[in-house]
């Protein structure tokens, strides 16, 4: 009762630097554990998306840009394959399937991308979890189909439900004199699968290459084919014959290999963002140091008193301590509104751009060491204030030598 | 517990005893200064004295030593039968605050906390802990129960001074040490202040140990000594912060 009535006095007394020095540290603690979290959720999300498929089979190209435009629908699709090597690929017998995909027609910008309905009655969007319709039905396979599937982000921001109709436009970025003659009726519009299938409108795979103002010869050709193994390891056979002879073809694969290495060649983008939020939480620790040592001169007489009235060092000393390890408390506390505030923001641009979705309400472990280790840097922060209120010279300080 | 010497048996145990207590400060210079040297003082349980000392004559070291906020160099008090000069800080620090209220001259009350709060603080460190009956009683028993909740800087010097004796008292102490506990008051709150401080020592059952160098408060006192006489320093060396004797000229034993 005493110790916190005391530290409670304190505070409200150096009311202004308390504030100042808890937001400080508010600030370090969202700014840390929101750069953990997305760095650490949207590896999570990538990886899980990825491994929907163990590879891409696709024109000679970069490994990481065909994952990217397969699968992540970012990018641009190195060139195009032939239907032969996706009928060859087809029949493999390591393969338990095989998606082709035809990129390369947009609608305002959101992707249209041509494939065959077995991408959502038999193939998983994450490992594990396959597609649901949430309205509607899967579109009508074959070149005279007219019918589109919408992804539940790119329907709700175009505002398409069953029954709109929209005219494609050729290339990946929107611009309204490409458009083609062709419109396409909406069939149905896929439950959110919080992947970037999210933003894609999907056609049939024929009607995507008879569309007028294709080239002629496109009408045999593919931009990609994902494939799903029999068993992970088999893929090291079709590496061997795709990648290793011939240089038409690249089969990118395992595709979570690919994006983890990928997050490894931006890791130091994530190091130098962990960096500056550390270097946030020393100057916060170093906040709690100077405001409360600041303070010490005005302190020292009501620490005297104290003394006086029977407290011993010890007791001074911890309250000291445990006063600032308030302050960080009272700071880490406030850092989780700071963190959902930064998160939220994060989660909605990293939707918007990719797709992907990062839950804010997830669980990890940075969010109680980071509030606890706040609170720890708080008490260290109240260390050499306190070994100064353990060192106030009782009788001096109450009769100031005159 | 050791024994200060021959020292005359009195037939009621004193409340305090103080036996051959010296103690010396260094000053800048390096010089040894001894500014108590007291042979031999005692107070009875529940008894009230005052002491005439003038600023400067080592009062307040000889309160600080008494309290234990100082140690000295050599010598013995003890207090309700404890031996305050006993090593270990921690013990006479809850000595302290089991048996001892202090007044200052400043009052020394802590201008974050509420009135109520200042005399909880008087007896927090005590065995017993805060009681919050008995500090709203005691705020009662110097007619500030209408101030509780205000802070001191609200309060008048006189308002002031009550909380002091309030919160001296609050830990039912044994001894209470006022110095100079009037200096910040003018004269119509004196009187009042010194009447409530030895009314309610004598209530509380607490011996009032008080120091000052002023006659109007000493003429309210039946037992005055002065200070003097019981440290036995003369007028050159008396203030470890005035003119020192140099230590070949110090007129008695040097410490240590």
């Amino acid at each position: 009762m005493t110790i916190p009535l005391i530290i409670y006095r304190s505070l409200r007394q150096h009311a202004l630097s308390t504030l100042v020095t808890a937001a400080s540290i508010a600030l370090a603690t969202g700014l840390l554990m929101t750069v953990w979290m997305v760095r650490a959720q949207s590896q999570r999300a990538f990886l899980e998306t990825s491994t929907s498929f163990d590879g891409v089979l696709a024109a000679r190209g970069s490994e990481l840009q065909i994952v990217l435009n397969a699968i992540f629908h970012m990018e641009s699709s190195p060139g195009n394959i032939l239907d032969a090597d996706y009928e060859r690929i087809k029949k493999h017998p390591a393969v338990k399937a095989a998606i082709p995909v035809a990129t390369g027609d947009n609608y305002k910008g959101w992707r249209i991308v041509g494939t065959v309905p077995e991408l959502f009655t038999d193939a998983e969007h994450t490992s594990g979890t396959k597609f649901t319709i949430a309205q509607g039905k899967v579109f009508l396979p074959g070149a005279h189909s007219r019918e589109a599937l919408a992804g539940s982000f790119a329907a709700a921001q175009l505002g398409l439900s069953v029954g709109s109709v929209f005219r494609p436009s050729h290339g990946l970025a929107h611009a309204p004199d490409h458009e083609h003659d062709e419109e396409y009726r909406v069939a149905g519009i896929l439950a959110p699968t919080n992947t970037p299938a999210d933003r894609v409108i999907w056609i049939p795979l024929d009607g995507a290459r008879h569309m007028a103002g294709h080239a002629e010869s496109s009408r045999s050709e593919l931009s990609a084919v994902l494939v799903r193994l029999r068993a992970p390891s088999a893929g090291f056979a079709l590496d061997q014959y795709y990648n290793k002879q011939g240089g038409r073809l690249t089969f990118a694969y395992p595709t979570s290999a690919i994006i983890a290495d990928f997050f490894n060649k931006i890791g130091w983008f994530d190091r130098v963002l962990a960096l500056v939020a550390f270097v946030v939480v020393l100057v916060a620790a170093g906040s709690v140091l100077a405001s409360i040592y600041a303070s010490m001169s005005t302190r020292q007489r009501d620490i005297a008193i104290l003394r006086a009235l029977g407290a011993r060092r010890g007791t001074v000393f911890g309250g000291v301590v445990l006063e600032s390890m308030v302050i960080g408390a009272l700071g880490a506390a406030c850092g989780f509104v700071v963190y959902f505030v930064l998160m939220t923001g994060a989660a909605e641009l990293i939707r918007e751009q990719t797709g992907v979705v990062i839950s804010v309400a997830a669980w990890h472990a940075v969010l109680v060491w980071c509030p606890l280790g706040m609170i720890a840097l708080g008490a260290l922060g109240g260390i050499i204030p306190a070994v100064k209120a353990y060192r106030v010279p009782v009788a001096e300080t109450l009769s100031p030598l005159s | 517990m050791r024994d200060g010497g021959p020292a005359t048996r009195i037939r009621r145990t004193p409340m305090l005893t103080v036996r051959n207590l010296t103690k010396s400060f260094t000053t800048p210079e390096g010089a040894k200064v001894r500014v108590i040297d007291v042979a031999d003082f005692h107070l009875d349980p529940g008894g009230q004295i005052a002491l005439r000392g003038e600023s400067g004559s080592g009062k307040t070291t000889f309160l600080h030593l008494i309290a234990g906020i100082l140690r000295p160099n050599s010598g013995v008090i003890t207090i309700d039968g404890v031996e305050m000069t006993a090593p270990g800080e921690s013990r006479r620090d809850a000595l302290r605050a089991a048996k001892i209220g202090y007044i200052f001259q400043a009052f020394n009350l802590l201008q974050g906390h509420t009135v109520l709060e200042n005399v909880l603080l008087g007896m927090s460190f005590a065995p017993g802990g805060a009681d919050g009956v008995r500090a709203r009683a005691m705020l009662d028993r110097v007619g500030l129960s209408h101030r509780l909740q205000h802070f001191p800087r609200e309060l008048s010097t006189g308002q002031q001074q009550r909380v002091a004796v309030a919160r001296a008292l609050a830990n039912r102490p044994k001894l209470v040490i006022a110095d100079e506990p009037t200096g910040n008051l003018d004269n119509r709150n004196t009187a009042g202040a010194l009447d409530l401080m030895k009314d309610t020592c004598r209530e509380c059952g607490a011996a009032l140990l008080l120091v000052s160098h002023d006659d109007a408060t000493l003429a309210r006192f039946d037992n005055v000594r002065d200070f003097t006489e019981i440290n036995r320093m003369d007028n050159a060396s008396r203030t470890p912060w005035g003119q020192p004797r140099k230590p070949g000229e110090a007129p008695s034993r040097t410490v240590e």
